[in-house]
């Protein structure tokens, strides 16, 4: 079996499936059972200054976008960070990381973006034993009124402020968690480093509505009447979130920082996907919220079988491994020519295909009356429509032209040499070719 | 195991009480909303869809079925009633493993079609529950139209042309109408006086009366018919019923398998309904097959489905042959009736067994009988018929007779599968061209 031990910022874990900031993080009793089902470390629910805890709605906090059989696509909630006792906090935490010396401990903290309040809370969480702390700058809804969360999150030069507090009043690893509710992801990355954070990890919640009660007319969840944006995560984001973590991991200015990757790991495929993209470890919480802690279990085993058949022997083996392949579109081979090919023995004549290609596309492929479909290689611009539309896998299939032959299209010969926008005569900014 | 069903003869009560509620509840108890939208999302939604060709009504079934999916349950009905006025018992009743759903392109790419009859009668049954019409009458023309037969040819056409407009005057020769809706169908298909309410739901487009106990032939002809309403439409079925044609084929308890089904749907209590110890039901279709299965339902101890020809020529479904043979029923094929035995009531029935080409072998088989009932085809009843195109009323493609003002569809005209569903669309098409005919449009 594969070696899935994690070594991130020199805090170690048992695998790389952390549960992230998040409710199933918010007590001892529930980070117990994680543990004893198998996760790597947690996140502990974010901490706030000592004094009242906040307080959270008292009505419904998740609202969801559901797939067929109600399986669970996306998530929204409104809660808050924890509404309980700093001092509970803290004890427990430190009993739990007396208990598992062997899983990572962050500690999520989110308070006043004041040197003092965070002067004050930092002793306190170093003194529990944690491993390191993760900064909340991405809560979307609620804290963000009160000047914290994503309002932090969205100020690079806050960011940079208040990371440098950290590391000045705490001894252990920084990681900076990042809202995806912003332009460009890599200007608070490029921050966090420069006030010193160990890694970045990303992303927090997306704002969101998941959907109106068209009866009452209001948003969902819905408190006597009205409703508020909450923070969007799940199996949606996944896509988003993996496009903000390349950005970084591509970005000269943020290159080779730490990530810790998070945002829709429903898989261990997920998993495996966000390591490729430079991730050391990933982070989880719709999933478990959804199946319980077991998760886990299927995840592990995943990772470490598909590691076992591609020869990984630990995870820094692949870590990273598509960031070179993630590009810009200007670098995209524009002399690579496939065509759409569609086995006819797989083919259910189904058509949909055919009417995603005709109305929608490109009218290259046709239809006999017998509800035979074929591609006709002529109009067949190769946009992969209609393998993404059809229900049966690898029933089409995208075929790459080899060099030489004439793409019946262009009437032009398939050349083997790469060739992208930068050069091409119909970019009015193209440079000479070397 | 009640000690009943040992007992020869022929008689009631074979069953302890509570078993026949059990034996004759719906066949497919109806899917509930969350069945029906993951039933639902199994439907790609595909170009040109082959079940919507495969329907003998065209309903839009990838329409009707996004339309459930997205929660709106009374649209999707509205799209299967625009074709199907009966949409509600054809999804009960239909074929549908040799129509829709062996079409559908899952039951070719996984042998699992989407339960598009369920998803149906899931939108329909939503709808008529609420008790509403979702049509509304055309200006009136002053146009009158008669109809022959109140089965789902005769009501389809009536429907359709209330909504066009025109007042129907529809004449059936039972006491209720429905026709084989009402009378033809096992019990466990339409349980609950399903066919009456779809009868009553469909009435309330209005414009359309209903006169029962008036048969072609006995008390209406089709001349006077002719004279006077603007057009007429004859839907009236097939009253007569297929002479065994062996010797001793008069005895006692030799019947019907058309009135025993009909016995048991009018009975209030179908534990009353008696049953034979031995039972052998001769012929191949639906009816058979009803009534073979029922026989086993009330009791019968030894049911034999008896058919010429072989499986594969059975008019009764896959599905229906392994519904009967699920119950118990042993079907027997090829083998052809030789004589019925007995002294003046049926004990024996003896077969001739016979090969493809229907000759005998000279092997035969003898069953142990004391009811017998006879499935083997009806036949139209009438005389001043328009023209005939074998045993039945000749018609073109818009349901017109030989006769001008007449048309015809269902199971009474020539051309299509004696199904309910085709006799919707045929009463249907009929009223499209009556109306068609009638306006000069």
């Amino acid at each position: 079996m594969a070696d899935l031990t994690t070594d991130f910022l020199g805090i170690k874990s048992p695998n790389p499936f952390w549960l992230a900031s998040a409710p199933p993080t918010d007590k001892e009793y529930n980070v117990r059972r994680a543990f004893e089902a198998g996760w790597g470390g947690v996140v502990w629910k974010t901490l706030g200054s000592e004094g009242p805890p906040v307080v959270n709605v008292n009505g419904p906090r998740y609202g969801v976008i559901h797939g067929a059989d109600r399986r669970v696509l996306g998530l929204n909630n409104i809660e808050l960070i924890t509404d309980r006792d700093l001092q509970t906090n803290l004890d427990e935490i430190t009993r739990v990381k007396a208990d598992y010396p062997d899983r990572a401990m962050i500690v999520s903290i989110m308070v006043p973006c004041e040197e003092q309040a965070w002067k004050d809370i930092l002793p306190k969480v170093e003194a529990t034993g944690a491993d390191g702390i993760e900064l909340n700058f991405g809560c979307p809804h609620g804290m963000s009124e009160r000047g914290m969360g994503a309002a932090v999150g969205q100020v690079p030069e806050y960011i940079e402020m208040v990371t440098r507090w950290c590391k000045q009043y705490y001894s252990k690893p920084v990681i900076v968690k990042l809202t995806p509710n912003i332009t460009d992801v890599r200007k608070p990355a490029e921050a966090a480093r420069r006030g010193g954070a160990d890694a970045v990890s990303l992303i927090n919640t997306i704002n969101s509505i998941v959907s109106v009660d068209l009866d009452s007319m209001s948003p969902h969840p819905s408190i006597d009447g009205k409703g508020t944006h909450g923070g969007y995560c799940g199996p949606a984001v996944k896509p988003i979130a993996l496009s903000m973590v390349s950005e970084i991991a591509r970005a000269p200015a943020t290159a080779g920082m730490p990530i810790s990757g998070i945002g829709g790991v429903t898989t261990w495929r997920d998993a495996a996907e966000y390591i490729t993209m430079g991730c050391g470890n990933v982070q989880v919480c719709t999933a478990a919220m959804t199946y319980g802690f077991k998760v886990v279990q299927e995840m592990i085993s995943g990772l470490s079988e598909w590691m076992d058949e591609k020869g990984h022997t630990s995870i820094q083996d692949f870590m990273g491994a598509a960031v070179p392949n993630t590009t810009d579109w200007q670098y995209l081979n524009l002399n690579y020519v496939s065509k759409a090919q569609i086995n006819q023995e797989d083919c259910i004549s189904c058509g949909r295909c055919y009417a995603a290609c005709e109305d929608t596309s490109h009218q290259a492929i046709a239809m006999s009356e017998d509800r035979t479909f074929t591609v006709i290689d002529e109009e067949c611009v190769a946009c992969n429509l209609c393998v993404e539309v059809c229900p049966v896998e690898n029933c089409i299939t995208m075929v790459e032209m080899p060099a030489g032959e004439v793409d019946p299209r262009t009437g032009k010969v398939v050349e083997d040499v790469y060739s992208n926008w930068t050069t091409h005569p119909n970019n009015p900014s193209a440079t000479a070719a070397e | 195991m009640a000690d009943g069903v040992f007992d020869e003869g022929i008689q009631a009560g074979r069953l302890a009480p509570d078993a026949y509620e059990a034996h004759f509840s719906d066949l497919h108890p109806p899917l509930d909303q969350h069945e029906a939208i993951v039933a639902a999302d199994r439907c790609y939604f595909c170009h040109d869809a082959p079940c919507i060709t495969a329907c003998p009504t065209d309903i839009d079934i990838p329409l009707f079925i996004r339309q459930i999916a997205t929660g709106t349950p009374d649209a999707a009905a509205k799209t299967i009633l625009t074709q199907n006025i009966m949409g509600g018992m054809c999804a009960r009743v239909c074929p549908t493993e040799q129509l829709c759903e062996q079409a559908c392109v899952r039951e070719e790419a996984e042998g699992k079609p989407v339960l598009i009859g369920q998803l149906q009668r899931y939108a329909t049954d939503h709808l008529q529950a609420q008790g509403v019409h979702p049509f509304t009458r055309a200006e009136a023309t002053g146009k009158r139209i008669a109809v022959v037969g109140a089965g789902p040819a005769g009501l389809s056409a009536a429907h359709r042309l209330a909504m066009l407009g025109h007042d129907v005057q529809v004449f059936d020769a039972r006491s209720k109408a429905g026709g084989l809706n009402e009378y033809g169908i096992a019990t466990y298909k339409t349980p609950d006086g399903f066919a009456q309410g779809e009868v009553d739901w469909l009435l309330k487009i209005g414009g359309i009366k209903i006169e029962t106990g008036h048969a072609l032939g006995a008390d209406l002809s089709l001349a006077s018919l002719q004279a006077d309403y603007d057009a007429v439409f004859l839907g009236m079925g097939l009253g007569g019923v297929n002479a065994l044609g062996v010797e001793g084929a008069d005895k006692d308890g030799v019947l019907d398998a058309v009135d025993f089904i009909a016995e048991l749907r009018q009975a209030g209590d179908v534990a009353q309904v008696p049953v034979g110890r031995d039972v052998v039901v001769i012929g191949g279709g639906m009816t058979a097959v009803d009534a073979a299965v029922q026989s086993k339902l009330l009791g019968a101890l030894n049911v034999t489905l008896v058919y010429r020809r072989g499986r594969d020529a059975m008019n009764a479904s896959v599905f229906e042959q392994d519904l009967a043979a699920s119950k118990g029923v042993r079907i027997v094929t090829n083998a052809a009736p030789k004589a019925v035995h007995g002294n003046g009531a049926v004990r024996e029935i003896e077969f001739d067994y016979v090969d493809d080409t229907m000759t005998p072998t000279g092997q035969t088989l003898r069953l142990a009988a004391d009811q017998v009932f006879k499935a083997i085809g009806q036949t139209l009843e009438g005389e001043t018929l328009p023209d005939l195109d074998g045993r039945k009323i000749a018609v073109d493609e818009q349901g017109r007779t030989s006769l001008k003002g007449v048309w015809a569809g269902g199971d009474c005209a020539a051309g299509g599968d004696d199904l309910t569903v085709t006799a919707v669309a045929e009463g249907r098409d009929a009223a499209m061209d009556i109306h068609a005919m009638l306006t000069g449009s």
